[in-house]
């Protein structure tokens, strides 16, 4: 069954030698979120989603991912975790060598005993799920264009019907209408799916269309935590510049009405 | 057999099919094979309320024997939550029967022509490489400036300097090699001395020359693909020529001067190493001093000998740098073109020093050198 608290970080700190990138981080996400994790470029958002994900050891602190100690794992546990999440990575990170439906079909094929024709429709599937033609699946991530990589690899993370999903910066490098396409896709997928998932994201309105909450990292801390109305009411200069300038307030006129408050 | 996902009740012409455990990827293969099983004749109710975990993989076959149980009799479906339905109408809107996954295979005859029609571009596409080169290699005349020094001398160090260690070590064992196998057959005549005579010739002319440039094939020429086929793949290459930098200049003559450098300096350094190898052997074998050793040195080593062994060096160092960087620059796409142009690279760079070597051998032989 699934726990309440899907992600559970507690005074997480990050440091390579004498830097340090978080100081004492804590945070909780909850199952059937879409939580956001947004901060400036080099805010140590990718370092904390490794630490998630078993990348990365942090320095010091307790994360817990679905009810797991992640930090202190041992091997038999950590790869029965890793089949129970999926991970799309910023770049797509898709095999060069195989091709989509191969990338796709390669945990399928390991971790169970499906027979071919069986992974074959499974896999079918889930290429028209994230809204890739049938032929794309004979390709090799050589040939797709930078939207059809990200699809694919999403494709190629809900392999294994995970019930969590970490996505980094999904959005960024697509055009806005297959950015919002996606948005609507991941939207789509936890309704349907019922996944959590967490993104790191830069994009005001997949902040504003789909995140349910999320944290601001900056300054080596979480500044802000919450809703979009909560986050909102920080007064952290990052936040200020991030969400109160006028292009925010043209764009999303809640916004406007939250400063006023 | 037992049912561990399906338990079956016949009631007065209707049968309960009821779903149970968990209908999952990992249980795909079990489920199906009791589903099998089932050939319903009366009408049917397919109970869902008790399945845990009900995944694509479970719900898929869901759609399958529903689809098969409806050609046979009347089929009713009851206990699905609405998460359960949501997913179904999913997998339902996007599942397909035609799936098309593969690439189309070719033919056995079409695959050897394909095979002729790529070695005989690689070979052209080879040639255009080194007409390139020798274009830039006068331009480097005309525009001595603007030649990359900085780089030039990054590669002396990396492919030259480091290399030392392991030339001095393979260089010094082939000489000591030689002249313990040669000792046993010498001292049969009474020949001792003339070990000096063959070492020296043998390890000057040609074994010093071609044990280092065999080990710089494998050291730098194999780098060389792997460094410039990463770049490639990672766009580098592209970006550079379209900020204007020519590849060529910027990265393979660098390459190819470094190595035509360093290779004559190692060459020497590994003849010196060698004969101290067999000096080494004779003494321990033969029981000749060093003394001894060096007198008959200064006078059979000809230094031709030695010459002709240096002169080798850089012809040696253009073709293993040439083609250690045009087989990088010919990396395509994938990671997995990178392991097999690097592996070509050392492959065809010791094939080519060992075909020069014996072409020099045999126009020296002609002109009686
Ligand atoms: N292996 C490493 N050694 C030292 N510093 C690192 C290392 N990896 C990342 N960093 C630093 O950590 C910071 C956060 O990186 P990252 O999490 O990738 O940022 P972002 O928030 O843009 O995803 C950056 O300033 C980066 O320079
Ligand atoms: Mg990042």
């Amino acid at each position: 069954m699934m726990e309440r608290r899907v992600i559970e970080a507690r005074d997480i700190v990050t440091s390579f030698g004498e830097t340090v990138i978080h100081d004492k981080i804590s945070l909780h996400i909850d199952a059937g979120e879409i939580y956001g994790i947004l901060g400036e470029s080099g805010a140590g958002k990718s370092l904390l989603l490794k630490e998630m994900i078993m990348l990365l050891r942090p320095t010091s602190g307790t994360m817990k991912v679905l009810g797991h100690d992640v930090v202190n794992i041992g091997f038999k546990e950590a790869q029965q975790l890793r089949q129970r999440w999926g991970v799309l990575f910023q770049f797509g990170a898709l095999f060069s060598s195989l091709t989509v439906a191969e990338n796709i079909a390669l945990q399928l094929k390991e971790y169970t005993d499906m027979d071919k024709n069986t992974v074959d429709r499974l896999v079918a599937t889930k290429i028209s799920m994230v809204g890739l033609p049938q032929r794309a699946g004979g390709l090799y991530p050589s040939e797709l264009s930078g939207g059809m990589i990200k699809r694919a690899a999403l494709a190629r993370a809900l392999a294994m019907d995970p019930k969590l999903l970490f996505l980094d910066e999904p959005t960024s490098g697509l055009d806005p209408i297959g950015a919002r396409n996606f948005d609507r896709l991941i939207m789509e997928l936890r309704e349907l799916l019922g996944i959590t998932v967490v993104m790191i994201t830069h994009d005001l309105e997949s902040i504003h269309d789909i995140i349910d909450r999320f944290s601001v990292l900056a300054d080596r801390h979480v500044v802000a935590e919450g809703s979009l109305d909560d986050v909102l009411r920080s007064d952290h200069p990052f936040i200020e510049r991030f969400f109160k300038n006028e292009y925010v307030n043209k764009k999303f006129p809640r916004g406007q009405k939250c400063e006023g408050e | 057999m037992e049912e561990k996902y399906l338990r079956v009740e016949k009631h007065e012409g209707q049968t309960v099919l009821f779903g149970i455990g968990d209908w999952n990827l990992y249980n795909q293969r079990r489920i199906e094979s009791e589903l099998e099983r089932i050939r319903p004749v009366t009408p049917l109710i397919w109970d869902m309320s008790g399945i845990e975990e009900f995944d694509s993989a479970g719900v898929l076959l869901f759609i399958n024997y529903f689809e098969k149980f409806k050609k046979l009799t009347n089929v009713e479906v009851r206990g699905y939550t609405p998460q359960q339905e949501r997913l179904y109408r999913l997998l339902a809107e996007h599942q397909n029967d035609e799936i098309s996954l593969e690439r189309k295979s070719e033919g056995s005859l079409a695959s050897v022509g394909k095979g002729v029609i790529d070695a005989y571009r690689e070979f052209v596409s080879f040639l255009e490489f080194v007409g390139y080169n020798t274009a830039g290699f006068f331009r480097y005349f005309v525009n001595i400036r603007n030649f990359r020094y900085k780089e030039m001398f990054y590669h002396i160090e990396k492919s030259g300097m480091d290399a030392i260690w392991i030339i001095a070590l393979t260089s010094f064992l082939v000489g000591l090699v030689i002249s313990y196998q040669s000792a046993v057959q010498l001292t049969k005549f009474g020949a001792d001395i003339f070990i000096v005579d063959m070492a020296s010739i043998s390890i000057t002319r040609e074994l010093g020359p071609l044990i280092t440039a065999i080990v710089v094939a494998g050291r730098s020429g194999s780098a060389y693909t792997a460094q410039i086929g990463a770049m490639k793949i990672t766009e580098e290459i592209s970006a550079m020529r379209t900020m204007g930098f020519d590849p060529y200049y910027f990265l393979i003559l660098p390459r190819i001067f470094a190595l035509m450098i360093s290779l004559p300096l190692l060459v020497f350094f590994a003849d010196v190493i060698g004969i101290f190898g067999s000096m080494f052997a004779a003494k321990m074998e033969l029981g000749i001093s060093y003394t001894q050793f060096i007198n008959r040195l200064q006078d059979v080593l000809n230094t031709k000998h030695f010459w002709i062994g240096i002169i080798k060096a850089p012809f040696f160092a253009v073709l293993i740098a040439s083609i250690g960087c045009y087989r990088g620059l010919i990396v395509s796409n994938d990671t997995e073109s990178i392991g097999q142009q690097t592996t070509a690279s050392v492959v065809n760079s010791i094939f080519f020093v060992i075909a020069c070597d014996a072409l020099f051998s045999v126009l020296l032989t002609q002109w009686h050198i």
